[in-house]
């Protein structure tokens, strides 16, 4: 196996494991913020047990994202050093402002959201949640933005000639705000708000199956299911808007997402589908039109096809039009399900529903599903440039590593990984069969301190 | 060339070593607590007592690392890409021991099994000391220098890395940790366990200053770019009594029972001797050896002045808040450690 496809794999296996982890991490914070803060307005115990026991998983997701996202911050050194020493006075800033802007924001107040109950006041408690899930916005813009020049760079101009060439800023904020940051960022978001919702109704429908927590668990998944369907909602939105702007500036990766081969208008999108990369069809169920209409506000509008793009610079077809559609097609079920489960909770139908609540329960894996095909769709596409029309995948390797040296570290890294994900499923499974702490009903504020020196008296 | 002009290229020199200082004297402690805990704690509940000492700090301790390394990255991201692809599995190496410390903090009190709890006390002693010994090489083969060629890549081996200089560097730093470490947990801690601690101070302080006693006439014989950067600017010998000084109030703050200062003047020794190490090396991040010519310095490997430019904007605005709210969360967290239901 040659360089280039173990650092490929190597790259999307560290980075798909990574990214199990902050989706959670950013949609948890969100509910907390909203459930510590629902707690503040009410003083209602039950929001106080939700924050602890929410809290306590998200301290497990978030140890794991930050354990192996200090991996990525160096692969591209170890991995892709002639990449790094192309992009490094563009890519690189955005990567130190996540560190200055989001990475200490995130740590320092995470302190406090896990430690801090006892030592700081309740308004300074909530303020510091808050700083936790805005940091983990913050960690998302920055990484969104850095990606987001290599599908669609902007900001800069290319010195130097042959392996001295190099990008170099010109425009800080055109770089920020390049074509498709903020439409990726959104939508990137609403994906990772989706995930930590979904965790939130998968874990209360489980409760609600087993006729556990009741109050708890309604709570969780009414909360839970709000967020999801706001945030999936707003997933088709900004989804869309993406997907055009794919069409203006990367239209080899739209015609891909379609198998779309001739150019032509009236084009079609497939609902599902299967694509003969040889013969250049594609075959499936596809509505005329759509693709037209989607991509530019008009059924006759003609979209880019494949045959007008040198095989060459085309991505993979088949596998980027199956992750896209894999994509749309969770995203989609997850809406229609987010729905009927609200209406249902909304009649007070929703315990009675057992098959729902087994839906519920293992619709946790669609949003997981959903990101991934997404972002595997996003960097698949952007194939074979590792930075859109300016460097090749293939020219972005590091001279010196060797396909050795490569399957040393992904054998490594699989087994230490194999044995986190392992830690993280057993952790959250007890977790969620030890369930919520009925200690944690009482107001920290009031009782804690009391509960701690009863502890030493060996009362407790 | 001297520090006397002070551009953006220099800054930027300093900029970076004082994020990897900031990562040194704050992970320091942390990953010195992981060198002492299968030794110096006893019991489980000691051990949680280790954790809890770091347990709100030590991730945003990391994050030093992290800001530091994309800091390199933007500001001389020929230095990024060939220091880490040129120490490939050595590098890997330390991700997946920094990995084992840091879950291991997390993971260890979840579960009350005892074999559960060996797994990860020993995880995060073994993630702590191969962390910090491999941090240790790493500064070892940049103060050493290391082959590279005349594209400024790394022309050496992995094996090349484990030369005698750096491994001694290694040591010394694991010994450095464990100095820190030490008088961090006897800052955290009373009683019983906090007379013990004590006691581990003296030794490490011990094993550090031999350690360094042969790393320095090493350096003054065989790394003779170091010994040029001192000839020539002479005040640099300056920053030689400051550090020197700070390591030897240590054992003085502890006999007085200023623990706090101990603590403070370990850091301030810490602060000597990367800077001594910054001066030594500049204006070279990367040393090439045995060919200078090809060394990689602030000039030749940076970005472009506007990035350096917009970089500075950035640290001025969020440096500052970070140190503040920093400073703020140590505060909250002073005193002795107390384990209660939300401990680790």
């Amino acid at each position: 196996m040659d360089v280039l496809f173990l650092s490929r794999l190597q790259f999307a296996f560290t980075i798909s494991f990574h990214y199990l982890y902050p989706p959670l991490s950013i949609g948890l914070g969100v509910l907390l913020v909203l459930i510590e803060g629902m707690w503040l307005k009410t003083r209602n115990p039950l929001y106080h047990q939700m924050a602890r026991f929410w809290t306590k998983v998200f301290a497990l997701t978030f140890a794991i994202g930050v354990a192996t996202g200090i991996v990525m911050e160096f692969e591209f050194g170890t991995n892709w050093a002639t990449y790094s020493r192309y992009v490094g006075d563009v890519f690189g800033s955005a990567l130190a402002a996540e560190g200055i802007f989001a990475f200490f924001l995130e740590s320092g107040f995470l302190a406090v959201l896990l430690f801090g109950w006892d030592k700081v006041g309740p308004k300074m408690h909530f303020f510091a949640t808050c700083m936790v899930a805005l940091g983990a916005h913050f960690s998302a813009i920055w990484i969104v933005v850095a990606n987001s020049w290599m599908q669609t760079p902007a900001g800069y101009h290319i010195v130097g000639e042959g392996i001295h060439a190099r990008a170099e800023i010109t425009d800080f904020w055109a770089m920020v705000f390049n074509p498709s940051s903020m439409d990726r960022l959104s939508h990137t978001l609403m994906g990772a708000w989706q995930a930590g919702a979904w965790l939130m109704v998968s874990v209360g429908a489980f409760y609600l199956l087993r006729r556990r927590h009741r109050e708890f668990a309604l709570t969780s998944v009414k909360l839970g299911l709000g967020v999801a369907l706001i945030a999936s909602l707003a997933s088709l939105w900004t989804g869309h808007s993406s997907a055009q702007g794919v069409a203006v500036n990367q239209p080899a990766k739209l015609a891909a997402f379609e198998g779309h081969w001739e150019t032509t208008g009236n084009a079609p999108l497939h609902v599902v589908g299967w694509v003969d990369e040889k013969k250049g069809e594609t075959h499936g169920i596809a509505i005329p039109g759509l693709l037209s209409f989607l991509a530019h506000n008009d059924p006759k509008a003609p979209v880019t096809g494949l045959n007008d793009i040198p095989p060459a610079d085309r991505p993979p077809i088949h596998f980027s039009f199956q992750l896209f559609h894999l994509m749309i097609a969770i995203g989609s079920g997850l809406i229609a399900l987010a729905a009927w489960a609200f209406y249902l909770a909304y009649r007070g139908k929703l315990e009675r529903s057992t098959v729902t609540l087994w839906l519920l329960t293992f619709a946790v894996l669609g949003p997981q599903i959903a990101n991934q095909a997404g972002w595997w769709a996003a960097e698949v596409g952007r194939q074979p440039w590792i930075v859109y029309n300016l460097l090749r995948t293939s020219q972005g390797l590091s001279e010196v590593v060797s396909a050795n040296m490569i399957v040393a570290s992904m054998i490594m890294f699989t087994a230490v990984y194999a044995l986190l994900f392992a830690v993280f499923v057993f952790l959250l499974n007890s977790k969620i069969h030890h369930g919520p702490d009925d200690a944690d009903l009482l107001d920290p504020y009031e009782n804690i301190q009391g509960a701690v020196r009863g502890a030493k008296g060996g009362a407790a | 060339m001297s520090f006397g002009s002070l551009d953006l290229n220099t800054v930027w020199f300093i900029l970076v070593g004082v994020l990897f200082t900031g990562y040194v004297i704050l992970d320091g402690f942390d990953l010195g607590v992981g060198v002492l805990h299968l030794f110096a704690a006893r019991t489980d509940h000691e051990r949680r007592v280790f954790l809890n000492a770091i347990g709100p700090v030590w991730d945003g301790n990391e994050v030093w690392l992290v800001t530091g390394g994309g800091a390199l990255f933007a500001a001389f991201p020929d230095v990024y890409a060939t220091v880490f692809s040129g120490f490939y599995l050595a590098f890997m190496a330390l991700l997946c021991a920094l990995i084992f410390r840091a879950v291991a903090i997390e993971f260890r009190s979840k579960h009350p099994s005892a074999l559960w709890r060996r797994f990860w006390d020993l995880s995060f002693a073994g993630g702590s000391i191969f962390s910090a010994f491999l941090i240790g090489v790493a500064m070892g083969n940049i103060a050493w220098g290391v082959p590279v060629d005349a594209r400024g890549e790394y022309a050496g081996t992995f094996l090349s890395l484990l030369n005698p200089y750096a491994l001694l560097m290694g040591v010394t730093t694991v010994a450095l940790f464990a100095m820190h470490g030490a008088i961090y947990l006897v800052l955290k801690t009373e009683g019983e366990l906090q007379d013990r601690l004590r006691r581990w101070v003296n030794p490490s302080i011990i094993g550090f200053i031999l350690c360094y006693a042969i790393l320095t006439p090493a350096t003054l014989l065989y790394v003779p770019h170091v010994v040029e950067a001192f000839k020539r600017e002479p005040w640099f010998f300056a920053l030689v009594i400051p550090a020197v000084l700070a390591i030897a109030n240590i054992p003085r703050e502890m006999t007085r029972q200023k623990h706090f200062f101990a603590f403070l003047s370990s850091c301030a020794a810490m602060v000597g001797l990367m800077a001594l190490f910054g001066v030594g090396m500049y204006p070279n991040l990367l040393y090439s050896n045995p060919h200078p010519e090809h060394s990689l310095t602030v000039v030749n490997a940076a970005s472009s002045q506007k990035t350096l430019g917009v970089m500075f904007t950035i640290a001025l605005i969020g440096v500052p808040i970070v140190v503040a709210y920093s400073a703020s969360i140590y505060y909250i967290f002073r005193g002795k450690v107390r384990l209660d239901r939300m401990s680790y």
